[in-house]
């Protein structure tokens, strides 16, 4: 396992996402309400940048016309065609049985630990005095 | 310090260059509301702006269902430099042409003056549409070719404009929707095939399209879901009345193209067809063949939102009935219902077939072979 240094904490609040490229694939990287989230960038039906996508909620119905919204901003919806995957855990809520996406654990470590290594630091000036946001490949 | 800080890798450099594909039904869209004026008369700007469009539906702007993503288009496909999707033509070079290897991209404008209750101003809107399809996007890129687009409703008007652009062999079809006043076999639009088949151009019909009627055979659902689903029983609506109605024989050269609706209800829907004439065939004299035989040698089928049936055979099977050669690859580009060419064909099919599939149908049958 390769542990990436993908940007530091003030650069990536909630509410905002980062596009990367590590060891050659497609990530992006979350930050929903503080908590940080890994994704293969990469649609599992046709191939196209998930992660470009609207972050919505879950609509479930247990009766017609009774709709539960939940998990507001916790599900990202495809660009092309609308497949929707949990950020949380990479599972499709339109086929779970064939497709997933594949999910990176993401942390937040201490400038100090990011010093000490092993990491890879993409692009990420580091200093002991921040934190910064980890990705495990 | 033992951070290895290393340099970022290289865009991943294409590992071989992509087979040529033709797609046959890509969505040119308009930057702005006013872009057609320059090839509209100033009359018609002021009625656009002060009484509007009017299609066969209520009188209410806009298509009658809600879409799945903005403009019904992908989410990725803005422009950088602005506009809806589907408006710029080197963005839709850089996303779509270049990478995709897209070596032949027919063009089918929608929103146009089809299905308008004002047939003065549909017929204009057709006309300045076709104007700048040419002006805005194949004169500026070759691999790009335009469908003259017709005022529906109105049949001498319709055959008008396709004699004048005829010549011009940037059109390579002549585009209806498959929703209008009445089933497309009936005789007012009689005089588009005709003249579609005088120039010897294909009539593309594709989904959609106002019509005034409800939009399934049993009334208004409820979903965008269905609207989606129903485009096939509308295409059968409009299939089925174009050999009925006796149209093929009438113009025996005339070739049709079954555009976004599927395909996988074309066998069903001759068998029933052939049944039902062996019995009913006195009632339609004018029907000398069995359905079937005109639908196999008449018709021709665009891809997208491809059939997707679980086990790969079914599909096979499904494309041996329609035939290999009758196919044409599509991807919708830009909206959000695309296919990408790399993903819709399962293993097991032979470079014969895919060609013919990807490429080579598509340049026969536009005559660019």
């Amino acid at each position: 396992m390769t542990r990436h240094v993908v940007a530091a904490v003030a650069e990536l609040p909630p509410g905002t996402r980062k596009f990367l490229n590590l060891e050659g694939r497609p990530i992006a990287v979350f930050n929903i309400k503080g908590e940080y989230f890994g994704l293969l960038n990469r649609c599992p039906h046709q191939g196209a940048s998930l992660c470009e996508g609207p972050l919505i909620g879950l609509a479930q119905s247990h009766d017609p016309g009774a709709i539960e919204y939940t998990r507001l901003g916790e599900i990202i919806r495809c660009p092309w065609h609308g497949w929707e995957f949990d950020v949380r855990t990479g599972q499709s809520y339109c086929e779970p049985r064939r497709f997933r996406v594949k999910a990176y654990p993401v942390h937040v470590e201490h400038g100090a630990s990011v010093v000490k290594g092993p990491f890879v630091v993409e692009t990420v000036a580091v200093s002991v005095e921040s934190d910064y946001v980890v990705v495990d490949l | 310090m033992n951070i290895q800080v290393r340099e970022r890798p290289e865009p991943a450099s294409p590992v071989a260059v992509k087979t040529a594909i033709a797609d046959c039904d890509i969505h040119p869209a308009r930057a702005t509301a006013t872009e057609l004026y320059p090839w509209l008369a100033k009359r018609w700007h002021a009625h656009l702006e002060t009484i509007g469009a009017h299609a066969y539906q209520g009188m209410m702007g806009g298509p009658p269902y809600p879409k799945a993503q903005p403009n019904a288009s992908r989410r990725d496909a803005y422009p950088p430099e602005g506009g809806p999707q589907g408006s710029s033509l080197s963005f839709m070079q850089a996303q779509h042409l270049d990478p995709n290897n897209v070596a032949l991209g027919v063009l089918n404008p929608l929103g146009t003056g089809q299905g308008l209750r004002n047939h003065d101003l549909a017929a204009a809107l057709c006309s300045a549409i076709n104007d700048w399809q040419i002006e805005k996007w194949t004169s500026q890129d070759k691999r790009l070719k335009a469908s003259i687009v017709v005022a529906n409703e109105d049949g001498p008007t319709a055959a008008a404009e396709i004699r004048k652009r005829a010549a011009t062999r940037d059109f390579v079809q002549v585009l209806l929707l498959s929703r209008n006043v009445e089933p497309l076999g009936q005789r007012r639009y009689w005089p588009i095939y005709e003249a579609a088949e005088e120039a010897g151009l294909p009539v593309g019909v594709h989904a959609f399209g106002f019509g005034g009627n409800p939009i399934t055979a049993s009334g208004w659902p409820s979903y965008y879901i269905e609207e989606m689903v129903g485009h096939s029983q509308c295409q059968q609506t409009a299939l089925a009345s174009l050999v009925l109605e006796g149209v093929f024989e009438r113009f025996p050269k005339l070739k049709m193209i079954m555009i976004e609706a599927g395909f996988g209800w074309a066998p069903s829907l001759a068998w029933r067809l052939d049944k039902a004439w062996q019995r009913l065939k006195s009632e339609v004299p004018h029907v000398k063949r069995p359905p079937s035989e005109y639908i196999s040698e008449r018709v021709w089928w665009t891809t997208q939102p491809m059939e997707d049936p679980e086990r790969r055979e079914h599909l096979f099977e499904l494309i041996d009935w329609i035939g290999w050669d009758r196919l044409l690859f599509a991807t919708d580009y830009p909206h959000w219902d695309y296919d990408d060419p790399s993903r819709v064909l399962p293993a097991g099919v032979s470079d014969a077939n895919r060609d013919a599939f990807y490429l080579n149908n598509a340049l026969q049958l536009y005559g660019l072979a």
